[in-house]
C-alpha cells in the first residue's frame, strides 16, 4: 500500500478531521440558523476574527480562560446584534453589510493588534491561553476509534454538542419555531401576532453566539496566537456549505464533514509532490463545484414539479 | 335574531385617493352564514380588512356583540373573537399542522422548551370537537389545498374565534374540495359559530349562505335573506347598472384569424390546473374580448400567449407559425405588443427615465442605434413625440417613470406598445387602476387600433369596458371558456353576470371562428 | 433649500456618509496618537505636501478606477458578483507570464499582454455568471471562493514556473522592458496605464449609457421582469456583465505591473478587488463618480501611509473608515425620517399655497 494511503487510512486522519472541521461546523450552523429567519448572516468571516482577537487579548491579559470565552463570546453576539441594527432598522442591504462588518472586523482587529502588540502580523508576543483538549476516559481505551475520537479539544467537542444545540433550539423551542415561521411565511407569522424583527434578531444572535465559538477555537484551540486573515474564507465556505445542508442541523453536520474530509485530505496531499498551492485552493475550488451542483438540483425540482401535473386535476 | 357584528357608515379611502368603502354598513347576525358579493373592486375585501384590524376606516363605527369596539390591529381582531381565514393562506409550508396551529401560542415545557406534544393534543382536541380532521403531524406543503385551509380554519377557531372571515375561500378548491369546505362551514354553525364569507362565485353561495350583502362600487346595494334572492337577480344587483356609452360602429371587414390558440391548458407550480383546454381565434379587425373576474387563468393565459410562461400543452400560432418554443423578443418581432395587467412589475422600470422605457422593444432597431451606439436624440425625439401624441403628462423624456401618475404611467406603457406598429396587440386590465381621462384614451386607441385592421385581445374584468369595446366576448370562469358571444349587440351585464360568476356555463365552450 | 435637498437626497447623505466617516477618522487619531495634531495634519495634508505624495495619490487611485469601473458593470444588473480581486490576480499572473516568455516589439507586445490579460480575467469572471444564468448559483459565494482559486492558480503559476531565483524574495522575472507602460513624469511613477483607467471610465460610461449592451445590463439592473417582458435576453446580460467584469479587472491588474513593478511581485492579493466595492456603492456604479470615489479613497489611503510612516496611528484606520462609509450609505433608512419630514413640510406648503 502507497505510504499516502496508508496515512490516508490512519488514526491520525481521523483524528485530524475533527480537528478541521470544527472552525467550520461551528460558522456553518451559524449561517444555517440565521438563514432559517431570513434573514441570513454572512459576515461570520468577520465575526470569527473579531472573537478570536478578542478572546486572544482577554486570555493574555486576564489569563482566565472562562473570561476569554465570554468576551470571545460577546464579541460575536455584539457584532451580529450591529448587523441586525443596520439591516432590520436601518433597512440595509443584509448582504452589503455583512460585507462590510467583515472588513471592518479585519481592520479593527489589525488596528487594535497593532495598538497592543506593536505587530501588525500576530499576537505571538503576547502569552494567550488555549483551551484544554479533553481525554474522554472510556473512550481513550477503545482501539482504532479512541485515538480518533478522543483527546480532541474541548471546543471541538462544544462543536458538536453545537449541532445538538442548534437542533435542540430549532425544533424543540418556541423561538426555534418562530425563527423557521418568519423564514417560511413572513405574513403567516406576523398574521399571528409574532415580532418578525425581534425574531430575527434573536437568530442574529445565535449565530453570533455559535460563529464566536468557531473563532475562539482558531485562536484558541488550534494556536494560542491570533493572526492576520487566519480565518481564511471558512466564514464564507459556510455559507456554502449552510446552503448545502438547507440550513438545518443533520444538513450542516453532513455538508460540514463533507468539507472537514476534503480539506484535510487536502492537507495530506501536501506530502504527495503536488504543488502546495494546488492542495491549498481545493477546499475553495470544491465549495463551488458543490454550490453548482446543489444548484442545478435544486432547480431541476423545481421544473419537474411544473411539467408532471398530478393526476389530481380534472383533464 | 341577535346581531354579532353591525358595522355603520364606514369610509374608507386608500392613500393614494381612491375611495374603497363609502357609508357602508354591515349588520351579521349571530349563527348565520353571511355572504358579501361584488365584482372586483367592489370594496368587499376591503371591508373584511377594515373588520379585521388590518385598515382603519376614516369614518363609521364598528359594534361587536352590541358593544362599540375599535379594531387597531389583527391581534385585537383575534381577541375580540374575530378570525379571517385569507385568500393566500397564512401558514408556514414546511412546518407541520399542530406547529402552525399554535404559532404565537406555543404551549411550553418548563419556560423554555416547546411542548409539541401538548400542542398536536391539542390540535386534535379542537379537531375534534368540530369534526374538521386535519393530519396533526403533516407538513403543511405535503397537503392539499382544501386540507390546509382547513388547518387555518381550525387556526381560528382555536384561538377562540367565534366570528369567521372566509375570504374568496373556494377560488383555491376543486369542486369536491368546496363540498367538502360547505359540510364544514354548516358544521360550524351547528357549534355556534357565525360566517362570513367572501365570494363572487354566486352559485355556491346561494348554496350555503342565509344572507346576502352585494356590494358594487364601494357601497352596499342589498342586504336580504338569500331564500329571497335568485341567481340572476343577484348577478343583476352586482353588475347591472345603467351603461351609458354609444355602441361601436360596426367594424369593416373582419380578415383572417392572426392568433390562432388551441387547446390550451396550463397546471402551476402548486399543481393547480390553472387553465383548461382553452381554444380560440382573434382575427385582423376585431378585438375579441376575454371577461372574467381576476383569477380565473387570465393571467397566466396572457403570460403565455407573449412568451413569459411555457404552457403545459396546447398550441398557439400567430399568422400560422407556432409560437410555443419563441422567446418574448422573437414574439415582438412577429409584430405583437402586449399591455401587461401589472405595469410596476413587467411594464416599467420604476426608477429609469420615460425614454428608457419607452424603447426596450426597439432599441437595437436601425432608427435608434448604430450597431452597438444608441443614438439617443433620435430616442428623445421618439419619446417626445409619444409624449405629445398620446397625451402623457411628464416634462420631459428624460423624467423618471416613478414620478408619474398611474395614468400617465399606463399611458406610456400603451404609447409604447402601439407604437410599436403591432398587428397583433394583446391588452390585459389595460384601464386598471387609471383615471377617466387616460382610460378614455385607452380605449380610443384600441378602437382605432382595430379599425386599422389590427388583431386585439383584450383580458378584462372592467364589464363596461369589454362590452363597449369587443366584437366577440368569451367568458372563462375556473380556468375554462364558459361562453361565446359571437353577436354583441345589446349584450348587456346581466348576460355576461351569471357566467363570469359560475351561475351559468355552457358546455366545451371555444372562441374559434369557423370559416 | 428644501427642495435642493430632497433633489438630491442620496448625493446628500453619501457625501454626510462620507463626512462621518471623516469625523470618526480625526476621533480615532485623536484617541490614539500621541501627538494628535501632527497625525492629523500627516493624515489629511499629507498627499499634498509633497510633489511624490500627490502623484502618489493619483497611482494609488488608478488600479481602484479599474476595479470600481469592473464592479459597477456588474452591480449595475443587480448581480453580486465580488470576483474583481481573483480576475485582477489571475489575469496578471497569466499576463506576466506570456510577457515573459515571449518576445516581441513593444506596439505588439503591450497590446498582447494586456490582451492576454484581460482574456483570462473575462473568462474567470465569467465562471459566476454562468453558474448563475444556468444553475441559479450564487454568483457572490462562487465568485468569492473563485477569488482564492485564483490567487492559489495565480501563485502557483508564478513561483513555479516564473520565478526569478535570483532575485532576493519570492518574485516573477522582470518583464522585458517592451512590455513596459512607460513612466512619464520623472521621479514619479506615473504611467501610462493610469491614463488608460480614466479613458477606460470614459469608456464604460460609454458603455453602460450610451450602448444597446449597457442599456440591457441596466434595465436588468432596474426591474428583470421588465427587462425579460421588454424581450431582453436576461440570461445573456447575466452572463456578459459580470464577463466584462473580469475584463476590466484583469486589466487593472496587468496595467499596474507593467506600469509600476514590471514584475508580479503580489504574495497576497492587493486588494484593489474590494476597494472597488467600496468605490462602486460610494459612487453608486456610475463611472465618472467612480473615478471620484477613488481619488477620494485613494486619499484616504496615502494619508493613511503618511500616518502610518509618520506617527504612530496604524494605517488600518483608512480600511475601518472605508467600510464605515459604506455601512452607513447601505442604511437606506439612514436620514430617512429627515427626508420624510421635509416631504411632509413641502406637502404641507403646496396646500396652503392653494
Amino acid at each position: 500500500m502507497s505510504p499516502l494511503l496508508k496515512s490516508i487510512l490512519s488514526e491520525q486522519f481521523g483524528y485530524a478531521i475533527f480537528r478541521v472541521m470544527t472552525p467550520l461546523l461551528l460558522p456553518t450552523i451559524g449561517v444555517a440558523i440565521s438563514g432559517l429567519s431570513g434573514a441570513v448572516n454572512i459576515a461570520l468571516e468577520g465575526t470569527m476574527l473579531l472573537s478570536a482577537f478578542v478572546g486572544v487579548i482577554v486570555s493574555a491579559f486576564t489569563q482566565s480562560l472562562l473570561l476569554a470565552l465570554l468576551a470571545g463570546m460577546a464579541a460575536g453576539m455584539a457584532m451580529a446584534a450591529l448587523l441586525g441594527y443596520f439591516h432590520l432598522k436601518l433597512k440595509a442591504d443584509i448582504i452589503l453589510a455583512a460585507i462590510a462588518m467583515n472588513w471592518l472586523a479585519s481592520g479593527t482587529t489589525i488596528f487594535l493588534m497593532f495598538l497592543i502588540t506593536g505587530d501588525k502580523g500576530s499576537t505571538h508576543s503576547l502569552k494567550s491561553l488555549v483551551f484544554p483538549a479533553l481525554n474522554i476516559p472510556l473512550i481513550h481505551g477503545i482501539p482504532v476509534l479512541g485515538p480518533i475520537l478522543s483527546g480532541h479539544n474541548v471546543l471541538t467537542y462544544g462543536a458538536f454538542l453545537a449541532v445538538f444545540l442548534f437542533w435542540l433550539i430549532t425544533f424543540k423551542t418556541p423561538l426555534g419555531l418562530r425563527i423557521r415561521a418568519v423564514g417560511q411565511n413572513l405574513d403567516a407569522a406576523a398574521s399571528v401576532g409574532i415580532n418578525v424583527n425581534r425574531t430575527r434578531m434573536w437568530a442574529l444572535l445565535l449565530s453570533g453566539f455559535f460563529g464566536s465559538l468557531g473563532g475562539l477555537y482558531l485562536a484558541m484551540g488550534y494556536v494560542s496566537w491570533f493572526g492576520r486573515d487566519m480565518v481564511a474564507g471558512r466564514g464564507w465556505i459556510a455559507v456554502a456549505a449552510a446552503s448545502l445542508g438547507n440550513n438545518l442541523p443533520l444538513g450542516t453536520l453532513l455538508s460540514s464533514i463533507l468539507f472537514g474530509v476534503v480539506n484535510t485530505l487536502a492537507i495530506y496531499l501536501a506530502s504527495v509532490q503536488l504543488p502546495s498551492e494546488f492542495i491549498q485552493a481545493i477546499p475553495y475550488l470544491t465549495t463551488t463545484v458543490a454550490l453548482a451542483i446543489y444548484s442545478a438540483q435544486a432547480l431541476r425540482k423545481r421544473r419537474r414539479k411544473i411539467r408532471e401535473p398530478q393526476a389530481g386535476g380534472a383533464p | 335574531m341577535e346581531k354579532i357584528l353591525e358595522a355603520r357608515g364606514i369610509l374608507l379611502v386608500y392613500p393614494n385617493g381612491v375611495v374603497a368603502n363609502r357609508g357602508v354598513s354591515l349588520e351579521v347576525e349571530k349563527n348565520s352564514i353571511h355572504a358579501v358579493v361584488g365584482e372586483n373592486g367592489a370594496g368587499k375585501s376591503t371591508l373584511m380588512k377594515v373588520l379585521f384590524g388590518m385598515l382603519q376606516p376614516q369614518e363609521g363605527e364598528i359594534l361587536y356583540k352590541g358593544r362599540k369596539v375599535q379594531i387597531r390591529s389583527p391581534n385585537e381582531a383575534i381577541r375580540l373573537g374575530i378570525g379571517m381565514v385569507h385568500q393566500h393562506l397564512m401558514l408556514a409550508p414546511d412546518l407541520t399542522v399542530a406547529e402552525n396551529m399554535v404559532l404565537g401560542v406555543e404551549p411550553r415545557l418548563g419556560r423554555v422548551f416547546l411542548d409539541m406534544k401538548k400542542a398536536q393534543e391539542t390540535t386534535a382536541r379542537v379537531s375534534e370537537e368540530y369534526g374538521l380532521e386535519v393530519p396533526v403531524d403533516r407538513k403543511i406543503k405535503d397537503l392539499p389545498i382544501g386540507v390546509r385551509q382547513r388547518v387555518e380554519i381550525l387556526k381560528a377557531l382555536f384561538r377562540n374565534a367565534e366570528l369567521l372571515i372566509l375570504d374568496e375561500p373556494t377560488s383555491v378548491l376543486t369542486p369536491q374540495e368546496s363540498e367538502v369546505l360547505f359540510a364544514t362551514l354548516r358544521q360550524l354553525k351547528a357549534h355556534g359559530k357565525t360566517i362570513i364569507f367572501i365570494s363572487h362565485k354566486l352559485n355556491e353561495v346561494k348554496q350555503i349562505t342565509d344572507r346576502i350583502t352585494v356590494m358594487r362600487d364601494a357601497r352596499v346595494i342589498t342586504t336580504r335573506e338569500a331564500a329571497e334572492l335568485a341567481e340572476h337577480d343577484i348577478a343583476y344587483l352586482m353588475v347591472g347598472r345603467e351603461i351609458s356609452f354609444e355602441r361601436l360602429p360596426p367594424p369593416r371587414a373582419i380578415g383572417e384569424p392572426l392568433l390562432r390558440v388551441r387547446n390550451l391548458s396550463y397546471v402551476n407550480e402548486e399543481n393547480i390546473r390553472v387553465l383548461r383546454n382553452v381554444s380560440f381565434d382573434v382575427r385582423a379587425g376585431e378585438i375579441l374580448g376575454l371577461a372574467g373576474i381576476e383569477g380565473n387563468g387570465q393571467t397566466e393565459l396572457v403570460r403565455i400567449l407573449t412568451g413569459l410562461l411555457p404552457a403545459s400543452s396546447g398550441r398557439i400560432e400567430i399568422r400560422g407559425k407556432p409560437i410555443g418554443a419563441l422567446t418574448p423578443r422573437q414574439i415582438r418581432e412577429m409584430r405583437t405588443a402586449h399591455i401587461p395587467e401589472d405595469r410596476m412589475e413587467d411594464g416599467v422600470a420604476a426608477e429609469a427615465s420615460l425614454q428608457e422605457n419607452v424603447i426596450v422593444d426597439r432599441y437595437y432597431r436601425d432608427s435608434f442605434s448604430r450597431g452597438l451606439r444608441l443614438l439617443w436624440p433620435a430616442i428623445s425625439r421618439h419619446t417626445q413625440d409619444l409624449i405629445e401624441r398620446f397625451n402623457i403628462l411628464a416634462p420631459s423624456p428624460r423624467s423618471t417613470i416613478a414620478s408619474l401618475s398611474g395614468g400617465n404611467i399606463q399611458k406610456v406603457v400603451v404609447a409604447r406598445e402601439l407604437s410599436s406598429d403591432p398587428e397583433l396587440i394583446i391588452a390585459s386590465q389595460p384601464t386598471r387602476g387609471i383615471d377617466v381621462g387616460s382610460e378614455e384614451l385607452v380605449h380610443n386607441l384600441l378602437k382605432e387600433a382595430r379599425d386599422r385592421d389590427k388583431a386585439i385581445f383584450l383580458a378584462s374584468a372592467d364589464l363596461d369596458e369589454i362590452l363597449k369595446l369587443s366584437n366577440r366576448i368569451l367568458v372563462i370562469y375556473n380556468g375554462e371558456l364558459v361562453a361565446h358571444f359571437q353577436e354583441v349587440a345589446g349584450l348587456t351585464g346581466q348576460d355576461l353576470g351569471p357566467y363570469m360568476l359560475g351561475v351559468q356555463k355552457e358546455e366545451n365552450v371555444s372562441g374559434e371562428v369557423r370559416s | 433649500m428644501e427642495k435642493f435637498v430632497l433633489k438630491y437626497f442620496t448625493l446628500i447623505r453619501t457625501l454626510i456618509a462620507v463626512a462621518i466617516g471623516l469625523v470618526i477618522s480625526v476621533s480615532l487619531i485623536y484617541l490614539v496618537s500621541k501627538d494628535p495634531g501632527y497625525s492629523l495634519q500627516s493624515f489629511l495634508l499629507g498627499p499634498f505636501l509633497s510633489r511624490s505624495r500627490f502623484f502618489n495619490l493619483i497611482e494609488t487611485a488608478s488600479p481602484v478606477i479599474f476595479c470600481g469601473l469592473a464592479i459597477a458593470v456588474a452591480f449595475q444588473a443587480r448581480q453580486f458578483n465580488v470576483g474583481a480581486e481573483g480576475c485582477l490576480y489571475l489575469g496578471a499572473a497569466v499576463g506576466t507570464a506570456f510577457a515573459v516568455s515571449t518576445r516581441m516589439p513593444a506596439f505588439l507586445h503591450i497590446p498582447l499582454v494586456l490582451l492576454v490579460a484581460t482574456g483570462v480575467g473575462a473568462i474567470w469572471g465569467s465562471i459566476p455568471g454562468i453558474l448563475k444564468a444556468r444553475w441559479n448559483a450564487s454568483e457572490l459565494v462562487a465568485s468569492l471562493m473563485l477569488n482564492y482559486v485564483a490567487y492559489f492558480l495565480g501563485l502557483y503559476l508564478i513561483n513555479f514556473h516564473f520565478r526569478d531565483k535570483q532575485a532576493g524574495y519570492l518574485v516573477s522575472y522582470q518583464l522585458p522592458q517592451s512590455a513596459w507602460l512607460a513612466q512619464f513624469i520623472p521621479d514619479t511613477r506615473m504611467h501610462w496605464g493610469i491614463l488608460l483607467s480614466f479613458v477606460c471610465a470614459v469608456l464604460v460610461w460609454m458603455f453602460l449609457y450610451h450602448t444597446t449592451t449597457g442599456y440591457e445590463i441596466r434595465m436588468t439592473g432596474f426591474n428583470e421582469r421588465f427587462a425579460r417582458f421588454g424581450g431582453i435576453n436576461v440570461v445573456r446580460i447575466i452572463v456578459a456583465c459580470q464577463l466584462i467584469m473580469g475584463l476590466l479587472a484583469g486589466l487593472g491588474g496587468m496595467a499596474e505591473v507593467m506600469g509600476i513593478h514590471r514584475r508580479f511581485l503580489w504574495q497576497s492579493t492587493p486588494g484593489w478587488g474590494w476597494d472597488g466595492v467600496v468605490v462602486a456603492i460610494i459612487g453608486r456604479n456610475h463611472p465618472l463618480l467612480i473615478i471620484a470615489a477613488s481619488f477620494f479613497l485613494a486619499y484616504l489611503r496615502v494619508g493613511g501611509q503618511v500616518l502610518n510612516l509618520m506617527s504612530d496611528v496604524p494605517s488600518e484606520m483608512v480600511t475601518v473608515i472605508q467600510w464605515i462609509i459604506i455601512l452607513l450609505i447601505t442604511a437606506e433608512a439612514f436620514l430617512s425620517r429627515w427626508r420624510f419630514r421635509i416631504m411632509v413640510r413641502q406637502a404641507e406648503r403646496l396646500e396652503e399655497a392653494r
